[in-house]
């Protein structure tokens, strides 16, 4: 019981790094788009934990709120929307896909390579300084305030730009979806 | 000792986007190829919390935050175009939409 609280952060770690690979495995193999979304659903959650793990908390319910409640009506939505008959017979993998795996397993070891051969620099004293700090975070006493500081004070032009490219995706959806 | 540190989550961040890049190319459902899209988006993600985490700086979490904006602008035009080829071809099967076939 004892190594279990010592090591409890690093468990937690393995179980939902390991939930969702298999969410993401789900979503490419699983026939039907409705299961392949709740599959899409377990990674999203599961990756929301792993940020609550490295101490971004507000990034983990914003995970939440927006992927795993957002994004996933909107596909769920469209799923229903769309009539999704002949599912059965449906072939759901191109022919030319034993090469794109190839091509993944590639890029996997492309990665593995850079891994290995490409040095991040050591950890910074202190990992935990940046819930107070944030660019002079005012005194800031939690992950949500120093983002926010943070947001608001250095990265406001970007965060109004921002709000532009939702308005622009906002008027694109609807006059896609318009009929003619 | 078992302990995490950022080359943990840049293993779980490769394998994820090499998930999403794998189900882009094999997945004929377009619904699924969207799906995979935002899978690779979310692993990009992951990169810049454990970066966060291990310099200490907030500007990863801040970048996170626009890609999920840009995540969220995306699903729901790549949708919209979804939903007019569905009306144009009664299919979201890829292989059925062919106009710029050469």
């Amino acid at each position: 019981m004892g190594s279990l609280v010592a090591h409890g952060p690093a468990l937690l770690f393995y179980l939902f790094a390991a939930l969702a690979v298999v969410g993401a495995v789900g979503v490419e193999t699983l026939r039907n788009p409705m299961y392949g979304a709740i599959s899409l659903l377990v990674t999203f959650l599961a990756v929301a934990v792993l940020f609550l793990l490295r101490h971004a908390e507000f990034l983990a319910v914003v995970q939440v709120f927006v992927y795993g409640g957002g994004i996933m009506v909107l596909f769920l939505f469209v799923i229903m929307l769309v009539n999704l008959h002949k599912l059965d017979q449906a072939k759901i993998f191109w022919k030319q896909s034993p090469a794109a795996l190839v091509l993944g397993l590639l890029l996997l070891g492309l990665f593995g390579w850079l891994f290995l051969h490409v040095g991040f620099g050591p950890a910074f004293e202190q990992p935990l300084s940046f819930v107070t700090a944030g660019g002079g975070g005012g005194g800031a006493t939690g992950n949500s305030q120093a983002v926010a500081w943070s947001l608001y004070r250095d990265y406001l032009l970007p965060f109004e730009i921002a709000s532009l490219f939702l308005l622009v995706a906002m008027i694109g959806a609807v006059v896609l979806g318009r009929r003619q | 000792m078992l302990e995490v540190t950022t080359n943990h989550y840049l293993v779980l961040s490769f394998v994820l986007f090499a998930i999403g890049i794998c189900g882009v190319l094999v997945r004929r459902n377009m619904i699924t190829v969207l799906m995979s899209i935002e899978l690779i988006l979310n692993s990009v993600n992951i990169n810049l919390i454990a970066f966060s985490y291990q310099h200490s700086d907030l500007t990863g979490q801040i970048f996170a935050i626009f890609t999920i904006t840009v995540a969220a602008g995306e699903a729901a035009v790549g949708l919209g175009i979804l939903i007019a080829l569905f009306r144009l071809r009664e299919s979201t099967d890829l292989g059925r939409a062919v106009e710029l076939k050469g």
